[in-house]
């Protein structure tokens, strides 16, 4: 079977800046593929390319098999990519269960005049938008908080409401960008058997961490880029022993 | 007594009105802030519809007269959701990023077209809306109150209950509010803003329809250009309870509707007559400029949570 993302070449500028150069990476089926490097690296740069935040300036992407050419942000979703944020961004004054449900409208259908006929498939399927959201809370871990609003949450709840979130989308993709950053040793554990559980019930997972212990633990196969060029990719053991990447977290040899 | 009664049940009449006039605006603003000054021209056109609809079915029916507002109403809906979706596709969304002055100058120059539409569809003439509906009148404590007054303030209650309902409880309201809250954030987890806002137009418009069947049927009036002081006390009533928030429209609306019935009640006996009731225009815009020095984010403020 084919990969389920194929990045070619992609290239974004900022002004005179190369934010990322001739990126290409193959993510395969239900693993999870770490994106490391340097702070400015390029890393976020890449989630905003892939989900469409920002217009590539060259390069391709291929998702399960097809081109990806989005236009407006909802399409990114529809295809089967869905993402977290780095700084988080729930929908601050909407319940946690209100959360999740906004992620479940792009594979339901009821429109404004189901929303006011409430028709009886309108009112089944609101129904089972509901319940989704509910084993979806229960997935993470967040059962019993449904109805605390997403802003009163502690912090690594507000990180795996938005997870919650995002799997609400039914993704094939499922983009991280710093789920740890903040989170304690015991939050950061719960984390981990949380993406393992997502891989193993067979969603990929395409992850931004600076948690190295997390990322060399948890990833399948690791990229890693350094001003927005790829300078190392594969198997943990063999990115953590690589030359170029060893430069640049450490610096080069002094002359 | 009587006077103050009176002139409540009136407010409270006049409030409907202007609580789910206000309610278009306010879901405009708070999902693209931006002030639809086209909206009263939508609750126009839905009295001129509503009107043929009823005169037509008047002369040539012997159907009870609340069938008729009934049919007459359903008649005006669909058509100002048209205007709505029109509005929204034609003139706002080519501005969405545009700088805000050019969608507020759009709005303006849509609500000019529609009225010179009107004018030429229904004549620069005052169009007396059939008297269908009985003028039953009930009195309470010295102090009168007529069917249609009844059925205004029911209606609306019942429009309100339902939009809160549809904004609280359904999928489409899950998504106007998380569209309202972050447009991006919300696109990215699959909600397609362009539609929702559309959506908002359209269920505004649909208010608006049933406004202007209301205010047609109270005043036995439909006129081309009814549409702009209504349309401005609305917003007033909006800015009054926190423009953006919709328990601030529905109060504000109410709220205006008292301030203008009351102060027209009894501005002739504070000011020796020297001011009659002809001054009632005046208590929307002295109100506006209060809330506007005053409290400028309105009575129930701009909590994010709040808007839809």
């Amino acid at each position: 079977m084919s990969a389920l993302l194929e990045a070619t070449n992609i290239n974004k500028r900022f002004g005179g800046i190369e934010a990322l150069s001739a990126v290409s990476m193959r993510i395969e089926r239900a693993e999870i593929y770490g994106l490391i490097g340097p702070n400015g690296a390029g890393k976020t740069t890449f989630f905003n390319v892939l989900t469409g935040v920002y217009r590539a300036d060259g390069g391709a992407f291929t998702f399960d098999g097809t081109a990806l050419n989005v236009k407006a942000p909802h399409e990114v979703a529809a295809a089967g990519i869905a993402r977290t944020f780095q700084n988080i961004r729930l929908f601050a004054n909407m319940s946690a269960l209100e959360n999740v449900m906004v992620g479940r409208h792009v594979r339901t259908h009821a429109g404004i005049f189901g929303a006011i006929l409430r028709g009886a498939g309108t009112r089944a399927e609101e129904r089972a938008i509901h319940e989704r959201a509910r084993v979806l809370l229960d997935y993470v871990g967040l059962a019993a908080r449904g109805n605390a609003l997403a802003h009163s949450l502690p912090y690594g709840d507000q990180r795996r409401l938005e997870i919650a979130r995002a799997l609400a989308t039914a993704p094939k993709l499922l983009a991280l960008d710093e789920p740890a950053a903040g989170m304690n040793a015991t939050e950061t554990a719960t984390l981990r058997t949380l993406l393992e559980r997502i891989r193993d019930d067979g969603t990929t997972i395409l992850l931004i961490e600076h948690d190295m212990k997390l990322v060399m633990g948890l990833c399948d196969r690791i990229a890693v880029l350094d001003y927005g060029r790829k300078i190392a990719e594969g198997a943990p053991a063999a990115v953590r022993n690589d030359a170029a990447v060893i430069e640049a977290y450490l610096g080069g040899e002094l002359a | 007594m009587d006077t103050f009664l009176q002139q409540i049940i009136n407010g409270l009449t006049l409030g409907s009105v202007y609580a789910v006039v206000a309610l278009g605006y306010t879901m405009v603003y708070g999902i693209i802030q931006l002030i639809n000054f086209a909206h009263g021209e939508v609750v126009m056109i839905g009295a001129m519809v509503a009107f043929t609809v009823i005169g037509w079915l008047a002369a040539n029916t012997t159907l009870p007269p609340l069938l008729i507002v009934l049919i007459g109403t359903l008649a005006a809906i669909p058509a100002c959701v048209a205007v709505g979706y029109a509005l929204e596709i034609f003139a706002y969304r080519r501005l969405r990023n545009a700088p805000r002055l050019a969608p507020l100058i759009t709005a303006i120059g849509a609500s000019i077209v529609l009225q010179q539409l009107a004018m030429m569809i229904w004549s620069r003439n005052p169009l007396g809306f059939p008297q269908i509906i009985p003028n039953t009148v009930y009195h309470i404590e010295g102090a009168t109150i007529t069917l249609i007054q009844i059925a205004i303030i029911a209606t609306s209650v019942l429009l309100m209950a339902g939009l809160t309902f549809v904004v609280y409880r359904t999928r489409l309201g899950v998504a106007m509010r998380a569209a309202s809250q972050n447009a991006q954030i919300a696109g990215l987890m699959g909600v397609n803003v362009n539609q929702i806002i559309a959506a908002t137009f359209m269920l505004g418009a649909a208010l608006a329809a049933v406004a202007g069947v209301m205010v047609g049927t109270y005043y036995g009036i439909a006129h081309y250009t009814m549409g702009s002081l209504l349309g401005l006390k609305a917003f007033c009533a909006a800015v009054l309870g926190g423009i953006g928030n919709l328990a601030g429209a529905m109060l504000g609306g109410m709220l205006l509707g008292l301030v203008e019935a009351l102060g027209a009640g009894y501005i002739g006996d504070l000011t020796n007559n020297v001011f009659g009731s002809n001054y009632q225009d005046v208590f929307a815009f002295l109100v506006l400029i209060a809330v506007l020095v005053l409290r400028p984010s309105g009575l129930l403020g701009e909590r994010i949570g709040e808007r839809a």
